[in-house]
């Protein structure tokens, strides 16, 4: 006897290197992207060395260096949560993905700091501050809006597909039998961690 | 029959948390060699401390450590494909 519901939900073998090595493709599309903005950031630099210099004088350091603490945490935190998870520790993997999320919050929450600081020098967009600024300073300041903020961005969908995974393993979608959906979102979400190590020093200690 | 999936191992807590801490220092070197000492060497300290941050977040957290050298050689192919437009980038740059 044939069930025709029974086709449209997916009970046959999963394929889990299939699902990782997709991941790993999308991740490497995301890889070129930034890349093509640190290639921009690069040129411009090698142009106007002194200018960047200026720029990143007056970014707030400790900002970024307690943004940085935050992302290599909530790494730590969600590459725990994927281990316990296959250990069978439920409990675990609930604490540390909602650990992980908090940081991720506790980042924006940062930026969302800093960036009303700089726009409050008038440093944004034709902002009074900025028109003054010699060519390269605005150019890093360009450099400085579209890169973290195309970095926040994926620190809140990394949020969001964490919030999800969160809501998976409550309800026993993500099992410590089927657990590629967390692996692939702990994946997603190393890699924005990534990116920040490489914006930190680019433009905050580039002073 | 053979299983149809192979799964990789499970990374031990001890080696992310210890590879986590190797972060932290990494960092506070970079920002203390960035604040404190002359420009040459806070650039090679970018040059060099940035990657090997990246690279330990790839190999461990990422657990490629543990992937098939298929995966791996994805991934340096994709690292040396933007590597490459970089270093093309700069030949043009600097023959300005």
């Amino acid at each position: 006897m044939s069930k025709p519901a029974a086709a449209l939900t997916h009970t046959g073998p999963k394929d889990y290197q299939g699902a990782k090595l997709g991941m790993w493709i999308f991740l490497f599309t995301e890889l070129l992207l930034f890349g093509g903005l640190f290639i921009l950031y690069s040129s411009y630099r090698a142009i106007y060395p002194h200018d960047f210099h200026e720029g990143g004088r007056h970014l707030n350091v400790v900002l970024g260096v307690v943004n940085t603490v935050f992302l290599l945490t909530s790494s730590l935190t969600v590459a725990v949560s994927i281990s316990a998870l296959r250990k069978g520790n439920r409990r675990l993997t609930l604490q540390c993905l909602g650990a992980t999320i908090v940081l991720g919050i506790l980042f924006l929450a940062n930026k969302y700091i800093e960036w009303s600081e700089e726009i409050r020098r008038g440093i944004y967009p034709n902002g009074p501050e900025l028109e003054k600024l010699p060519n390269g300073e605005k150019i890093f300041y360009g450099l400085y809006y579209s890169m973290t903020g195309l970095h926040g961005l994926h620190v809140l969908a990394g949020v969001v597909v964490l919030t999800v995974m969160l809501a998976f393993v409550i309800k026993n979608r993500v099992t410590a039998a089927d657990y590629v959906k967390l692996e692939n979102a702990g994946l997603y979400w190393h890699l924005v961690d990534v990116i920040w190590i490489f914006l930190l020093p680019m433009l905050y200690l580039a002073a | 029959m053979e299983p149809a999936q192979e799964h990789s191992p499970i990374s031990p807590y001890q080696t992310l948390v210890q590879v986590w801490l190797v972060l932290l220092l990494l960092t506070a070197i970079l920002v203390f060699v960035s604040t404190k000492y002359h420009e040459a060497l806070s650039v090679w300290a970018m040059l060099t401390l940035t990657p090997l941050k990246a690279g330990l977040v790839f190999y461990y957290f990422m657990h490629l450590k543990y992937e098939k050298p298929f995966l791996k050689t994805m991934v340096l192919i994709a690292i040396a494909a933007l590597l490459i437009f970089i270093g093309l980038t700069f030949l043009d740059i600097l023959q300005r």
